[in-house]
C-alpha cells in the first residue's frame, strides 16, 4: 500500500492531471448510461456511432501520451509513432482473425481468409500463439517495445539526435508501411484484417461488448496518464528533462544518456501498441495505411497543438484536433488536410505552450 | 556548528569510502597522467604531443593564450574528444581513454564548463540533485528517492555556494554569478577526486572571485584540482604550480614568479 501511495503522490500536485481525471470518470460513467439505460428516441441517448469515436478519441489521446513522453519530456522527436500503434494494433488484429475460426467465408477453422484465398496451405510459423489472448496481449506490447527497443539502441547509441532521428522514424514507418501491403508478408496485404467475431468470446456488434472495450480503453488511459506522470515527477524524470536540456552535460555528471533513452523510448512504443490494440476491436479493421507516415505527423501535432510537456496537454490536443477532423471531413473534405497545415504553423508561431499553454498564462493573469 | 567548508570535506571522506567502482590507484602520488596526447582537427593541431601530470591533492593552475588547447585538454580528460594518438590515465590503472563519459564522471572526475552550464529549467535544488553522487540507472532514479545522506550533502553544498535561499529558484533565473556557483555547487555534490574547473570567477564580482579562490583553496588536499583561469591576479591568488600551454604544448611550468618571469611566456603573451 505504500508503494501505492507513493506511486499517485506525485498527482497532488498536478492541476492538470486532476481535471483530466475526473472529467475521464465522468465520460466514463456517463457515457455507458446514456448508451445503455436510454431509449434510442430519446434526445439524451448515444449512439453506437458515438461511443465508438469517443472510444477511439480515447485511444489517440494516449497514443498522444507516448508521444509526449519522449517529445516534451526526453527531446525526441519521433516522427514513427504511428507504426509502433500499428504494430500493437496487427498484434490485437491477428489475435481477432484466429477467433473468427470457420465463421470466415470460406470457413477455413485454421486460415484466415485472405491465406485460404492466396491458396496457402498452412499458418505461416509467426501466426502460431496468436489464438490465445495472454500471447496476443504479450505481442501487443513485446513487438512495438522490442522494435523501439533495437532502433533506440542503435539510433541513440551513434548519438543520432534531431532532425536526423526524426527522418530516420519517418522512414522506419514508411518502410513498415511498404512491407505490410505486400501481400506474402502474411499480414492480409493492403485489405489488412476485418471483419473480425469476438474478442475473449464476446460478441464485437453487441452494445455492451463496445461499452467494455470502451471502459477498457478509459482505464487504460488514466493508467497510463498515472505512469507517465510518476516517471515524469520522479527524478529519473529530471534526468530524462535533463538530457532533453543538455544531454551532453547529462553525460559529464554520470548518465548513461543512451540508456535512459532507449528504456524511454520503449516503453513509450508500448504506451502506443497498447493504444492501437485497444483501437482495432473498436474500430473494426486494421490495414497498412495505419502506417503511412502522415499519421505519425498528425501525432506530433495533436501534441503540438495541446502543449508539450504537460502530457494532460496532449490528451487535449488528440481529442481536439480529432473532434475538428471528424468535423471536416465530413463537412468539407477538401479543406481537412490545409486546416491541419495551417493549425500547425499557427500553433508553432503563436502558442509554443499550446492550448494549455494559453489557460495555464489566462489562469495566471487572472491569479 | 561545524564550517560548511568542513562539512564538504567530511563528506567527501564518507564518500571514498563508500565509493562503488574501484577509487584510483594512487600509490605513486600522481592522480593524473597525460602522455604524448595530439588531437587534430581538421590538419589543426589542438594538441601537440601534451605531457602533463598532475599530483593527488595538488590545486594545478592552467594558463595560456586562446587556442592554447586548454578546452581541448579537459575535452580529453572528460572522454568528449578522443585523441589521435597518447595515452591519459586516472591513477595508475583507469585507462581514461577507454572509457565513455559517464564511467569517467563515475570513475571520479568531475568538470565545470567554461560557460556556465547548468539545467536552467530546473531549480537550484533539482540542478544538485541531478549530479549528486550515487547510483545513477535508470531503474534507480525511477523507484528510489534520495537517500538521508544525499539530502544531507545537498544542503551542506547549497550552504557552501550560497544558494540556500535560493534553492527553489528556477536555475535559468540566477545571476551569472549564482550559475557559476550552482555548477561549482554541483561539482561538489557530484564528489569527484579530481576537479577540472574552467574559467571559474568569469563574470564574478572581486567578493564572489574572492570566495571561489578561498573555495578552490580548501578543497585542495582532499581533492585533486585542475583550474583553467585567464584571470592572473586569481592564478596568483591560488596556485602554487602553474602550467603554460601554448599552441597545444606545454611552455612553461613552475611557481608564478618563474613562470611570468620566463622569457619565452613573455614573448608568447606580449605577442611576437
Amino acid at each position: 500500500m505504500h508503494s501505492l501511495a507513493n506511486f499517485i503522490a506525485p498527482l497532488r500536485t498536478d492541476r492538470g492531471g486532476q481535471v483530466f481525471l475526473v472529467l475521464l470518470a465522468i465520460i466514463a460513467i456517463a457515457v455507458p448510461i446514456l448508451h445503455l439505460a436510454t431509449p434510442d428516441s430519446s434526445a439524451l441517448h448515444l449512439s453506437s456511432y458515438s461511443v465508438t469515436l469517443i472510444g477511439k478519441y480515447m485511444c489517440y489521446a494516449l497514443l498522444a501520451l507516448a508521444a509526449d513522453l519522449i517529445w516534451g519530456y526526453c527531446g525526441i522527436l519521433s516522427l514513427g509513432h504511428g507504426a509502433f500503434f500499428a504494430l500493437g494494433g496487427y498484434a490485437m488484429g491477428m489475435y481477432l482473425m484466429r477467433q473468427i475460426g470457420t465463421r470466415g467465408v470460406y470457413g477455413d477453422p485454421i486460415l484466415p481468409d485472405f491465406m485460404v484465398f492466396l491458396n496457402w496451405k498452412e499458418l505461416p510459423w509467426f501466426w502460431h500463439g496468436f489464438s490465445m489472448f495472454w500471447f496476443a496481449a504479450l505481442m501487443i506490447v513485446l513487438a512495438p517495445s522490442l522494435l523501439a527497443f533495437l532502433f533506440g539502441w542503435f539510433a541513440f547509441r551513434s548519438r543520432v539526435t534531431g532532425v536526423y532521428l526524426s527522418i530516420i522514424t519517418q522512414a522506419l514507418t514508411y518502410a513498415l508501411m511498404l512491407a505490410f501491403f505486400r501481400n506474402d508478408m502474411g499480414f492480409g496485404g493492403n485489405n489488412g484484417f476485418t471483419d473480425f467475431k469476438e474478442l475473449l468470446g464476446f460478441d464485437l456488434h453487441k452494445q455492451s461488448t463496445r461499452v467494455a472495450l470502451f471502459l477498457c480503453t478509459a482505464i487504460a488511459l488514466a493508467l497510463g496518464y498515472v505512469i507517465c506522470r510518476y516517471i515524469v515527477s520522479s527524478r529519473a524524470g529530471r534526468v530524462i528533462q535533463a538530457v532533453r536540456d543538455a544531454e551532453s552535460r547529462a553525460r559529464f555528471i554520470g548518465y548513461r544518456v543512451e540508456s535512459y533513452k532507449v528504456w524511454l523510448f520503449a516503453f513509450s512504443a508500448a504506451l502506443a501498441g497498447i493504444a492501437g490494440a485497444l483501437y482495432v476491436p473498436q474500430v473494426g479493421i486494421i490495414n497498412p495505411s495505419e502506417f503511412a507516415p502522415i499519421n505519425s505527423i498528425e501525432i506530433v501535432i495533436w501534441v503540438a497543438v495541446g502543449g508539450r510537456g504537460t502530457l494532460y496537454g496532449a490528451i487535449a490536443g488528440a481529442v481536439l484536433v480529432n473532434y475538428a477532423k471528424t468535423y471536416l471531413t465530413t463537412e468539407l473534405p477538401e479543406v481537412w488536410l490545409y486546416a491541419l497545415g495551417a493549425l500547425f504553423v499557427f500553433v508553432t508561431i503563436f502558442l509554443p505552450k499550446g492550448a494549455v499553454g494559453l489557460l495555464n498564462r489566462k489562469g495566471a493573469q487572472r491569479a | 556548528m561545524m564550517s560548511p567548508i568542513k562539512r564538504i570535506k567530511k563528506f567527501a571522506a564518507r564518500a571514498r569510502r563508500r565509493r562503488a567502482g574501484p577509487a584510483p590507484d594512487v600509490s605513486h602520488k600522481t592522480i593524473l597522467y597525460l602522455e604524448d596526447i595530439t588531437v587534430s582537427f581538421d590538419g589543426f593541431r589542438a594538441l601537440n604531443e601534451l605531457t602533463l601530470y598532475i599530483d593527488v591533492g595538488e590545486l594545478r593552475c592552467i594558463i595560456g593564450p586562446n587556442g592554447a588547447g586548454k578546452t581541448t585538454m579537459m575535452d580529453v580528460i572528460t572522454g568528449k574528444t578522443r585523441p589521435d594518438q597518447g595515452s591519459a590515465w586516472f591513477g595508475q590503472t583507469t585507462n581514461l581513454l577507454g572509457l565513455t563519459e559517464p564511467e569517467i564522471a563515475e570513475a571520479g572526475i568531475g568538470r565545470k564548463f567554461q560557460k556556465p552550464t547548468v539545467f536552467e529549467s530546473h531549480s537550484v535544488f533539482e540542478n544538485l540533485e541531478l549530479a549528486v553522487a550515487g547510483n545513477k540507472s535508470a531503474w534507480r532514479t525511477l523507484t528510489a528517492p534520495l537517500t538521508r545522506e544525499q539530502r544531507d550533502r545537498i544542503d551542506a553544498v547549497l550552504d557552501v555556494v550560497h544558494l540556500t535561499d535560493r534553492r527553489t529558484a528556477t536555475a535559468g533565473a540566477l545571476s551569472h554569478g549564482q550559475k557559476q556557483w550552482l555548477e561549482i555547487g554541483m561539482l561538489l555534490t557530484q564528489e569527484p577526486e579530481l576537479l577540472l574547473v574552467d574559467e571559474p570567477v568569469a563574470g564574478m564580482t572581486p567578493q564572489e572571485t574572492e570566495r571561489t579562490a578561498e573555495l578552490l583553496m580548501s578543497l585542495a588536499g582532499e581533492h585533486s584540482v585542475v583550474v583553467v583561469e585567464h584571470d592572473m591576479d586569481f592564478v596568483r591568488s591560488i596556485a602554487k604550480t602553474v602550467t603554460v600551454l601554448h599552441e597545444g604544448s606545454v611552455l612553461a611550468e613552475g611557481s608564478i614568479d618563474d613562470v611570468q618571469n620566463n622569457q619565452q611566456v613573455i614573448e608568447v603573451y606580449l605577442g611576437e
